[in-house]
């Protein structure tokens, strides 16, 4: 018998709530999109029409608005025509969660419309290879740069105020910049991923750096340990969890600019697969695509989150205790 | 009741005079002469430590104890090399030293253990940095770890030890480096007491089994005297040795003469010079509300 209270300030819950209450935070959103969707005197703004009747523009699975049909109908009914039936019916923007469900799985078999376009899981990968080296090119630089600031008062006084004015221009603004001088393609949409990045990233790591306990630093010197050996013995090793930490956070981030990024110049990747098919009028697999990127984001960092614990015993040692 | 009359703690018996006099004969390992240190604060210029001299002789044992705000801390750190003496000289062998260095061990309070490294990589730390090889250095640090007594924990992590334990491989990674002198900078604040007072006896033990000086930090009486050879203690703001004091109290030390004349008239000393009274502790006294129940006599 469990009876400790479920609000407590600051207190864990035990493995059993935790579990609950984590899939609670995903059925709640579903239940309450089911509710719209399977109910129908819950919203349903519009009608759909079974049979047209006598109603001359009307016709069968045409969507109109309940005012329309109302009006319409009592029309016909003045005139003592054949009244047209239907059913209330959502926007087309708001597919039911069934219909969903289906696209996850028709949406990777439907044929591209044309020849050169390309299947769902070309626009998926594409679309991961462009977070992956906009992120990767950022880190490349910004980590050690981020470290450096945050291990000597020099270079973060002629890194930082500047960084710190950058960040603030937004990265979609440098779009037709990046287009003028990278061209069409990848290019753009690489340095998008890297400038909405790469700013934070400095700040953040630099940070975390600076994060790190000093008196580790004097145990060092008094230790024999030189310039170099501080670097590399102590900051860097010190922080590498923390830095993991920052990273999985940041490469969220970069997701976030990925839309943006993919609208610059040829539109490509998932925002090209889902921007055609809304002009299809294919909301499902709208929905759907837009359900990927949140799952590939959540499971990347669930398995990068696993991959920590595997590559820093140390703080796995730290949370048992 | 009646008081027991100490003896001065100037009183020495003959053994206890007789090790002082061969100690004074060794070579001198640490000499601070002249020393002072001034802090730059919004309110101008402190002094923090002012005029500073003395000896550490090979293998003895010193402590330095004052109240918080003394500036026995800003001292150690000095000696360590991690702040700079505003004038003044530090010898290490009669040789001029500054900056950090592995010839002056150091141990903090708060443990400073490298998390990311095991037991054993913490002790090897100092060997690597200069230079030593890994096997060699595998092979040294685990000698020190086995002195220490953690065998049994050369491979485990700092946050899976007890504060007792990561103390211990912090003295270890110190003296790992066959440093000169060992400093310690109140190494046992932040323990209870009765690992304190095991850990103290431990340290007794390490300093008599190998050939290390010591200068040991802190601001409890007990500790000072149980540990020191000669205690020297400070007074604050500013900073400034008052007395350097012989501990009277013979060698091997144990727990038991906590309670001895010597301990007790050494003690009684050292709580004048640190505690004087003085005009400020009229206002500490609390301004206590009596708390009376109906029916009690309340005395005007």
């Amino acid at each position: 018998m469990s009876s400790s209270p479920w609000f407590a300030p600051r207190v864990a819950l035990s493995t059993k709530r935790t579990r609950v209450l984590t899939i609670v935070s995903f059925l709640l959103p579903l239940l309450i999109w089911s509710a719209v969707s399977y109910v129908p005197f819950l919203w349903h703004p519009k009608v759909v029409v079974i049979d047209p009747g006598d109603v001359s523009y009307f016709k069968v699975d045409m969507l109109v608005d309940r005012e329309v049909f109302k009006k319409e109908s009592s029309k016909v009914e003045a005139a003592g025509k054949t009244l047209p039936t239907g059913k209330r019916a959502n926007p087309i923007y708001l597919p039911a969660p069934h219909e969903v469900a289906k696209a996850f799985v028709t949406s990777f078999t439907t044929e591209p419309q044309r020849r050169s376009e390309q299947w769902l899981h070309e626009s998926l990968w594409h679309s991961i290879t462009i977070i992956f080296w906009g992120f990767i090119l950022s880190s490349l630089v910004g980590v050690p740069i981020g470290v450096l600031c945050g291990t000597y008062a020099a270079v973060s006084r002629i890194h930082e105020p500047f960084i710190e004015f950058f960040r603030y221009l937004p990265a979609p603004a440098f779009g037709a910049l990046a287009v003028a001088i990278l061209g069409i393609y990848d290019g753009p949409k690489i340095a998008i991923i890297f400038i909405g990045t790469f700013f934070q990233q400095v700040l953040i790591v630099s940070n975390t750096t600076r994060k790190l306990d000093i008196s580790l630093l004097e145990a060092a010197l008094t230790l024999g340990a030189k310039r170099m050996q501080l670097l590399f013995k102590v900051v860097i090793p010190g922080i590498l969890p923390d830095l993991f930490r920052d990273l999985r956070i940041l490469l969220g981030w970069a997701w976030t600019y990925l839309i943006v990024a993919e609208l610059i110049g040829t539109s490509s990747g998932i925002t090209w697969f889902i921007t055609q098919q809304a002009r299809y009028k294919n909301f499902d697999n709208v929905f759907a695509a837009i359900m990927m990127i949140g799952i590939i984001g959540l499971l990347s960092d669930i398995i990068l989150a696993k991959l920590g614990k595997y590559i820093f015993p140390w703080e796995r040692s730290a949370n048992k205790a | 009741m009646t008081r027991i009359e100490l003896p001065s703690y100037l009183e020495q018996s003959d053994e206890v005079k007789e090790r002082f006099d061969e100690i004074k004969q060794r070579e001198v390992i640490l000499e601070v002469k002249d020393l002072y240190k001034y802090f730059t604060t919004a309110k101008g210029e402190i002094t923090a430590l002012k005029n500073i001299n003395f000896k550490v002789h090979r293998r003895e044992f010193v402590c330095v104890i004052g109240a918080s705000g003394c500036g026995k801390s800003t001292l150690i750190r000095i000696l360590s090399g991690l702040e700079s003496a505003s004038t003044g000289q530090m010898l290490l062998d009669g040789e001029p030293v500054s900056g950090p260095g592995p010839d002056r061990g150091m141990v903090f309070q708060g443990y400073t253990l490298f998390p990311w490294l095991t037991v054993k990589k913490n002790v090897m730390f100092g060997l690597r940095s200069q230079g030593m090889s890994e096997a060699n250095a595998e092979g040294e640090a685990l000698q020190w770890i086995d002195l220490v007594g953690l065998e049994k924990f050369s491979e485990s992590y700092p946050d899976q030890l007890s504060g007792g334990m990561k103390q211990r491989v912090a003295i270890a990674r110190a003296l790992a480096n066959k440093p000169r002198i060992l400093l310690m900078d109140e190494p046992y604040g932040a323990l209870d007491a009765q690992t304190r007072s095991r850990m103290q006896s431990y340290l007794l033990q390490i300093w008599h089994n190998i050939d290390i000086t010591v200068l040991f930090i802190t601001h409890d009486l007990d500790e000072a005297i149980y540990l020191a050879d000669r205690i020297l203690v400070l007074k604050a703001h500013p900073g400034e040795v008052q007395e350097v004091i012989e501990v009277p109290v013979p060698r091997p030390r144990d727990p038991e003469q906590f309670m001895s004349p010597e301990f007790l008239a050494t003690r009684k000393r050292i709580d004048e010079l640190i505690h004087p009274p003085s005009d400020e502790d009229e206002d500490d006294k609390l301004n206590m509300i009596r708390l009376t129940r109906v029916g009690d006599e309340v005395e005007p």
